[in-house]
């Protein structure tokens, strides 16, 4: 197991956030982590990397306890992540951005390996030609990729990934689904928060939804579409859920 | 960004035939730019012109390579780290309090005293950075004010270092120096030199792995941490390396001065100037704090000996609110400063202005 | 020295709620704008002047003049607002310092050589109130409630005129203050129009206590700094308890020690309440 996440809970306040997530992740998968706006997923996410301290429970990432780590140590540990809402370094480069993901993620690169990986990795996620260019001057699809770029540069063996795909158009949702899988075929695992159904049950191994901070389901695509608690979640009504995940499908 | 981009992609384990870039080629090849050459030819041009002309233009000249050297040390943290100090000045009167009374108490020589004192603001910095940095925005910012006026009123209460009065060397010392005219002169260039050396330190640190962690603290500190930036230990050494040199620069000129006093020490007012400095220039550029030191002492001087009126008013009476008017003007219109204007405008100059 | 603690506290009591008061208008400006405004000491000093001049060359009773230096200090407030703030008012912190700042030199420039830098003061009387052991110059006495007053004012507008919900709103979420109709900028400028009058009405205060010069009033903006911290920074309620405590520590610290350890005991608990509870003394937890 590359990641045991034990009974997991956050209070903010009196709003339980996060309550009682348990599951375990194999090495080499992709886990998709999906639930209504609202039901915790990124809060969970904030719970693994070291961003909010967990109020009950514990995060255990290849056999170390990540509990009161913070986020620079659960990224020298080898967990990188992208946000939900971009955060470039808007007055760095594209490349210089990447650069700061390879050079204080796991493998601590000096800035000569850095630039060559940063390189590399702005190839590979179609960003090259824009390496030069400040941050800020990037649209929302780019910075997205932009985010992606700087969690692989760190060269990580988890991957969190929240919503990549939300404001994408249909051509740019496929390219990202591609390169989501180019990378889990280098081997590393990856957790991906998604809306886009079809994507997400496309890609991931195994699916675990949230509600209200509660896991409702957890299990391979195809018997997480088909949880009648699953679908009640997202729509509150059954027939036009069943509808909607048909359309998905075809 | 479609598919077609991403078809013949490289893992990025493989390596790919890099593009050309800023950092490649070993860490010399990373340090020697043309930007460097601009930057060394300044501040040496700045060191002789004010050491060829006597007495009176040393004086004014010693004064701009002192401002570009507490500007630029103040740039580290301002500049690159992105953390608002309005107290810096503080560095500038502790380190010279400390190295004022080794040489005034302890009789020691000025080269160890300087040092003394550049160790003493250090550890002061080390001490506030673990404590203070913690604060962001406004809050770090009110907390640096704190410090220099609860620093001037402890120095205040200790008899040893004068009280209110503070110390006065007796002339007699400089004797030890070549007389009084010849101390000026070490001072001089003790200040030149050590100016050369918090500008190459800045690009140095600018040009750093280091520095790459302070710039992406001040773009998004909490962004730069899940990306492995450690960032509490990160903006410490950049507070304790903005504070090393004020502090030996504040022994040399309050030596220099022959007296030293808390409101002269812990002048919030310059401390306030050295930011404006950093600002008219560019921050977290290497270059401008330099152009903004000299620039503004240049003005200052100009205005000062001015003859113009404006509006019954004698410019060299108003020469604060002309400068003040000035500051305006940049921070509405030019907020990234003059080399930051220039850099954003050609990209050429990005390679000369560094 | 039980008589010598309750002079002290009556004093330290009565300059603290006119401290109080100037914070008031800092913390305003800061709560609704996020601006720290580094031309409050100089803008006290002009309140101080005007009261002076208002006295001297109009003859006018110099609580009257009050009148005439806070609407003076609320249109030099939206003028300020106007050129200096406006344009910096989303940008990072050190644009609206630093622009601020830059209203300080221009201030300290002009009236220094309009006033030139030597000692002032009002040679106004109330006659002294005797109460017990304490003997209490009657315009000190005038000068606290009238601060009171004026608090009492203040927070009236704020939480029962629609001006002052508009301000209170705009303070909570410009967006969504501006989203619901609230002309924030005319908000955002009457704020420091009213911020800039408290703080010039207290240096009016002020003058009728102590003599002063253009500059005094960089003293006074420090001891802003630190009431506005202990009282939460945006809090200008928490401002007048925060003034109170600062006149306690400034009139009871030197029944004890030296008074010149004053400035740094305070500077201190300014630093302690940043690092502790840098909301205030007063303040929820975040």
């Amino acid at each position: 197991m590359i990641l045991e996440v034990k009974n997991v809970t956050k209070v903010f306040g009196g709003l339980t956030a996060v309550n009682d997530v348990s599951f375990d992740l194999e090495e080499g998968q992709i886990l998709g982590l999906i639930g209504p706006n609202g039901a915790g997923k990124t809060t969970l996410f904030n719970c693994i990397n070291g961003i909010y301290p967990l109020t009950k429970g514990s995060v255990i990432f290849r056999g170390q306890q990540l509990n009161g780590l913070p986020t620079y140590k659960v990224a020298d540990l080898g967990l990188a992540r992208t946000h939900q809402i971009v955060r470039p370094l808007n007055e760095l480069t594209v490349r210089e951005n990447v650069m700061v993901g390879a050079c204080f993620g796991r493998k601590n690169m000096g800035l000569g390996q850095a630039t060559e990986v940063a390189d590399e990795v702005l190839a590979f996620v179609g960003l090259d030609k824009r390496a030069g260019l400040l941050a800020n001057s990037l649209n929302v699809a780019q910075k997205k990729r932009l985010e992606m770029a700087r969690a692989l540069a760190a060269q990580p063996y988890l991957l969190l990934l929240d919503e990549v795909l939300a404001g994408l158009n249909p051509t740019e949702v496929t390219g990202m689904v591609d390169t989501i899988r180019k990378i889990r075929e280098q081997g590393i695992t990856i957790i991906m928060i998604e809306h886009i159904m079809h994507a997400v049950m496309n890609v991931s191994d195994r699916v675990i939804v949230l509600n209200y901070g509660t896991l409702i389901a957890e299990g391979t695509p195809a018997e997480v579409q088909g949880n009648q608690e699953v679908i009640e979640a997202y729509l509150g009504d059954p027939d036009l859920a069943e509808r909607l995940l048909e359309e998905e499908r075809g | 960004m479609s598919a077609q981009n991403n078809s013949g992609l490289q893992p990025p384990n493989t390596s790919a035939a890099p593009a050309p870039s800023r950092f490649r080629s070993g860490m010399m090849g990373r340090l020697l730019t043309p930007g460097l050459v601009v930057i060394l030819v300044a501040i040496i041009a700045a060191m002789i012109y004010g050491a060829t002309g006597g007495a009176a233009r040393r004086e004014a000249w010693y004064t701009v390579l002192l401002f570009v050297g507490l500007a630029s040390s103040l740039n580290i943290l301002l500049g690159y780290t992105g953390y608002v100090s309005f107290g810096h000045i503080v560095f500038f009167g502790f380190g010279g309090y400390i190295g004022f009374f080794a040489i005034y108490q302890l009789g020691w020589n000025l080269l160890p005293a300087s040092l003394l004192g550049g160790a003493a603001a250090a550890l002061l910095a080390l001490g506030l950075g673990l404590a203070i940095l913690r604060l962001r925005g406004a809050y770090f910012a009110l907390a640096t004010i704190g410090i220099n006026e609860a620093m001037k009123a402890l120095v205040i209460n200790i008899p040893a270092l004068g009280g209110p009065n503070g110390m006065v060397l007796n002339f007699g010392i400089y004797a030890s120096y070549g007389g009084a005219a010849q101390a000026q002169w070490t001072v001089y260039w003790a200040t030149a030199v050590l100016t050369l050396m918090v500008v190459l330190t800045s690009y140095i640190v600018k040009k750093s792995k280091f520095g790459l962690g302070l710039m992406a603290i001040r773009e998004d500190e909490d962004a730069a941490e899940v990306m492995g930036v450690v960032a509490p230990r990160a903006k410490t050494w950049a507070y304790v390396i903005s504070a090393l040199f004020p502090g030996i620069l504040g022994v040399l000129f309050f030596f220099k001065a022959s007296n030293i006093e808390p409101a002269a020490a812990f002048n919030l007012n310059r401390s306030i100037e050295l930011l404006v400095m950093v600002m008219l220039g560019g921050q977290g550029t290497v270059l401008g704090p330099i152009l903004g030191a000299g620039g503004y002492q240049l003005l200052r001087t100009t205005l000062l000996t001015s003859d113009l009126a404006l509006f019954g008013l004698k410019i060299k009476d108003i020469q604060l609110a002309v400068a003040g008017l000035l500051l305006l003007i940049i921070v509405l219109f030019i907020p990234v400063g003059f080399i930051g204007w220039l850099r954003s405008r050609s990209t050429r100059l990005r390679r000369w202005l560094e | 020295m039980f008589d010598q603690l309750i002079v002290s506290v009556t004093d330290g009591m009565l300059i603290g709620v006119v401290y109080g008061l100037a914070a008031m208008g800092l913390t305003l400006i800061f709560g609704v704008m996020n601006v720290i405004n580094l031309a409050h000491g100089p803008i006290m000093a002009l309140g101080m002047f005007g009261v002076y001049l208002c006295y001297t060359v109009l003859g006018l009773n110099p609580f009257v003049g009050l009148i005439i230096v806070a609407v003076l200090g609320m249109l030099l407030g939206m003028i300020i607002y106007a050129g200096a703030v406006h344009r910096v008012i989303d940008a990072p912190h050190l644009s609206s310092l630093l622009s601020t700042f830059s209203v300080n030199m221009m201030i300290i420039g002009i009236g220094t050589a309009v006033f030139s830098t030597s000692f002032r003061n009002v040679n106004y009387s109330l006659g002294t109130v005797v109460i017990g052991p304490i003997t209490v110059p009657g315009t000190r006495l005038s000068s606290a409630i009238l601060a009171l007053m004026v608090t009492g004012l203040l927070y009236l507008f704020l939480y029962r005129t629609r001006p002052g919900k508009y301000i209170r709103a705009v303070a909570n979420n410009r967006t969504s203050a501006g989203l619901v109709g609230i002309p924030s900028t005319r908000v955002l400028a009457m704020s420091f129009g009213i911020g800039t009058a408290l703080a010039a009405v207290a240096g009016g205060l002020i003058a009728m206590a102590l003599p002063f010069t253009i500059l005094s009033g960089g003293a006074f903006e420090l001891k802003s700094f630190v009431i506005v911290v202990l009282g939460g920074l945006g809090n200008p309620i928490g401002a007048l308890l925060g003034g109170i405590i600062l006149g306690l520590i400034e009139g009871l610290v030197p029944v004890f020690t030296k008074v010149t350890w004053v400035p740094f005991i305070e500077f201190v608990l300014f630093i302690l309440i940043l690092l502790v509870r840098p909301q205030g003394l007063f303040g929820a937890k975040q």
